[in-house]
């Protein structure tokens, strides 16, 4: 970064569990964090808003509202008081996915606290990704695993609206239990998949692949060169 | 930080162009001038980054400064007096070092194979890379295509120069690893009869890769995971293992632990031990962004080597054509494959073509890197960078509207969240630090050169010669890590409780690093970056 550009930078105060910073406005929560001398250890993960370890709560000063994000994926604003939630104690059902069927009687013995579901949409409203959480409950409810399994997809398990949650629904783990039921035995197998799988199994592609294996480089090379690509 | 009315004004060219590039294919390189553009621009090449390590097995071999310095670095146990002789805090079957795909996978596949199974990790479990693949992973299981077509393109991306049994196994258990996901309930995208749905990536003859929507890895890892614990396999978090344990022959007999948290060390036990740790992006060779996760430092590779395991290509590194450049926070990001995948065309400053779209990765990138730094033709950043653009908007002229929103979520999510609408706007790109071609060797089996020492995932090397193509490290971790499972719990039973467990390979490293005159000050592994006060 040229100096004119370090010139131009403006910096705003942030609060990090109460304690002032000042760090400049074109951070990122964690960024931020690390330019006011933390070394994360929790909180911290793929740094890229896929892994859901950076859930932080903050309010910004003059607001009531409290408002969440991916620390990773949120930049920092004059007057934010923040803290992160690395971690929230939350059950997971466990299963064997071989056992059970994608029925509204077999999830409610997994997961009973979606029942509960009092509609209040904490969860939708707390969602760092803009998932709506009430409704894939709502399918869960209704044994609508594909629906459930299309909605929820983009979960990161942050695990913020279980933080909220009045009733102590699970709904990441309820989510991914859907998503494993509907993948298992609604989405229909690939047949060719198992057939390939077969095949290999007996020993059908082992003289193809063999020929290549002790082929000299100069063959190879050949080979690679002249290879028809698919369009 | 929405684009500046400079960058708008540039893209403009883009818009132009965009209509007269749909359907046309910009010819790709010949074998020669991908030589060329290679040995020019890759930073492979660049010699001042490297350095030839002075000590341990593979004393003499090359690789990025960096990485010599964690490798030419004492033991965190220096000067600590641990207690060998007492019962240990864990004592297993198989120890697996890493919660990533491969340690996930291994775990699985030992336990099935009736081995009590303990997996450590650094941080959370399921934080690491495989979290983060986006694009896809490899397998022949569609009609026009077979293991052997799969196996071609391996070697030919590779520049022939992976290990050919370990690139077999690679393309062999393919198909078994995805019907075996499939099993577990893994979300593939697939078509209404159950078909998945498969497109190309960079150096594919064949559309064989598969995807979950774009958070692919992500939907592997949470599955993996959550089958993990259903199995009761005991999943030890925030405690890194910091050194390899051997027995009294030399063989690989557990490791010591360190409890981030509360600072202890925690002795581990284990009949065969399985090094899944990942890579190392976080090092920043010769100081590039890199896509990777926080924990990707290459502390596998260190105690690894330490205990005496060989290594293979450390002086590989894979960097990926297409990096964040702007907006800043996205600075080093992955911009997934699949938008290549999808249509995107890489552009100049003039809104010009200048590469195949989907070259190899290696390829690719310097091709990007000469556009910038010889031709002059990059994109000026406000922030001091020079950057390509990337038509992302193309897509949806190519495969219709809601293609982007449909098959690159996270991708449109993430640069949403900086103002950037990549169905509208084009995304600005540079390469970014990515991949490890290298790492510990190993056999088909997931052996290292260190009896009961087991390596998978991107920690192991030679799989993907010096260069990995787009979907074949997802594949990778799972096919080594099942192998190293299996092979580490068969192993296992033939071994009664290892004795005289030591470091005294630690010691006779720190002499040799003295003898040396090397690694004076440093500590490694490194286990966590310093990015405080930058």
């Amino acid at each position: 970064m040229n100096e004119t550009v370090k010139d131009a930078i403006k910096m705003v105060d942030i609060y990090i569990m109460g304690k002032k910073y000042s760090v400049p406005e074109t951070l990122t929560i964690m960024d931020a964090m690390e330019y006011a001398g933390y070394q994360l250890k929790r909180g911290c993960g793929c740094r890229a808003g896929f892994c859901g370890a950076c859930a932080t709560v903050y309010r910004i000063a003059g607001d009531f509202e409290l408002k969440v994000g991916l620390a990773c994926q949120t930049k920092v604003e004059e007057g934010m008081y923040l803290a992160q939630i690395p971690f929230f104690p939350a059950r997971k059902a466990v299963y064997d996915l071989e056992e059970i069927k994608p029925t509204v009687a077999d999830f409610a013995q997994l997961y009973p606290e979606v029942f509960r579901c009092l509609g209040c949409g904490s969860c939708t409203k707390v969602c760092p990704q803009d998932i709506d959480v009430m409704q894939y409950v709502a399918y869960l409810q209704r044994g609508d695993f594909a629906k459930a399994a299309d909605l929820s997809f983009d979960c990161l398990m942050c695990g913020l609206c279980v933080s909220r949650c009045p009733v102590n629904i699970v709904h990441y783990n309820s989510a991914l239990a859907g998503r494993r039921l509907y993948s298992r035995y609604i989405a229909r197998p690939d047949a060719f998949l198992s057939e390939r799988a077969k095949a290999i199994e007996e020993g059908e592609m082992d003289s193809d692949i063999s020929e290549l294996v002790n082929a000299d480089k100069e063959k190879l090379q050949e080979l690679y060169n002249n290879r028809e690509i698919e369009k | 930080m929405a684009y500046t009315p400079q960058l708008k004004e540039l893209m403009k060219k883009v818009e132009a162009s965009r209509a007269s590039r749909v359907g046309v294919e910009y010819p790709r390189m010949s074998p020669e001038e991908r030589r060329d553009v290679l040995r020019k621009f890759h930073p492979d090449y660049i010699e001042d980054g490297f350095r030839n390590i002075k000590v341990g097995v593979d004393k003499g071999t090359r690789m990025p400064n960096e990485m010599a310095d964690v490798f030419e670095a004492y033991s965190r146990l220096r000067d600590i007096d641990l207690d060998l002789k007492s019962d240990p805090d864990y004592d297993v079957d198989v120890l697996i070092i890493g919660g990533g795909g491969a340690g996930a996978s291994a775990a699985l596949i030992a336990q099935e194979a009736g081995a009590d199974v303990l997996l450590t990790t650094k941080l959370r479990f399921g934080d690491a890379n495989t979290m983060m693949a986006q694009g896809g992973i490899q397998a022949a299981d569609k009609e026009n295509d077979t293991p052997a077509i799969h196996y071609l393109d391996v070697l030919g991306g590779g520049r022939l120069e992976n290990i050919p049994e370990l690139a077999r196994a690679l393309v062999m258990d393919a198909p078994l690893v995805i019907k075996w996901l499939e099993e577990l309930g893994t979300m593939f995208d697939k078509n209404e009869e159950g078909k998945m749905i498969t497109i190309h990536g960079g150096g594919t003859s064949r559309k064989r890769m598969h995807a979950a929507r774009d958070y692919t890895g992500a939907e592997i890892m949470r599955t993996l995971r959550d089958e993990v614990y259903n199995k009761g396999i005991t999943v030890v978090e925030f405690s890194p293992a910091v050194e390899i344990l051997l027995d009294k022959q030399g063989c690989a007999a557990g490791a010591v632990l360190y409890n981030l948290e509360t600072e202890q060390y925690l002795i581990a036990r284990a009949k065969t031990v399985i090094v899944a740790t990942g890579g190392s992006g976080r090092l920043h060779y010769r100081g590039f962004p890199t896509s990777n996760h926080y924990g990707a430092t290459a502390d596998g590779l260190v105690i690894g080597y330490r205990a005496g395991a060989k290594t293979i290509y450390t002086d590989s590194i894979q960097y990926h054509p297409t990096g964040g450049a702007y907006p800043p926070q996205l600075l080093g990001l992955l911009v997934t494959e699949k938008t290549r995948g999808l249509g995107a065309q890489p552009l100049n400053i003039n809104g010009e073509q200048f590469v195949y779209h989907l070259e190899t990765r290696d390829v690719e990138s310097s091709a990007i890197i000469r556009e910038c730094e010889e031709r002059g033709l990059g994109v000026p950043l406000p922030t001091g960078i020079t950057a390509v653009w990337l038509d992302s908007p193309i897509i949806e002229l190519i495969h219709g509207e809601g293609t982007i929103e449909r098959q690159l979520p996270a991708m449109m999510r993430q640069f949403h969240r900086f103002d950037v609408d990549i169905r509208k706007e084009p995304m600005l790109i540079y390469p970014t630090l990515h991949y490890q071609n290298g790492g510990l060797l190993i056999d088909d089996q997931a052996r290292s050169s260190v009896e009961n020492l087991y390596v998978a995932g991107e920690a192991a090397g030679g799989i993907h010669g010096t260069n990995r193509l787009m979907g074949n490290s997802l594949l990778d971790i799972l096919v080594f890590g099942r192998r190293a499972g299996k092979s580490a719990a068969e192993k296992s039973r033939e071994i009664s409780t290892p004795e005289g467990l030591n470091l005294n390979h630690v010691a006779s490293y720190h002499q040799e690093l003295e003898k040396a005159d090397a690694g004076k000050g440093r500590v490694g592994p490194v286990m966590l970056p310093h990015y405080t006060h930058r």
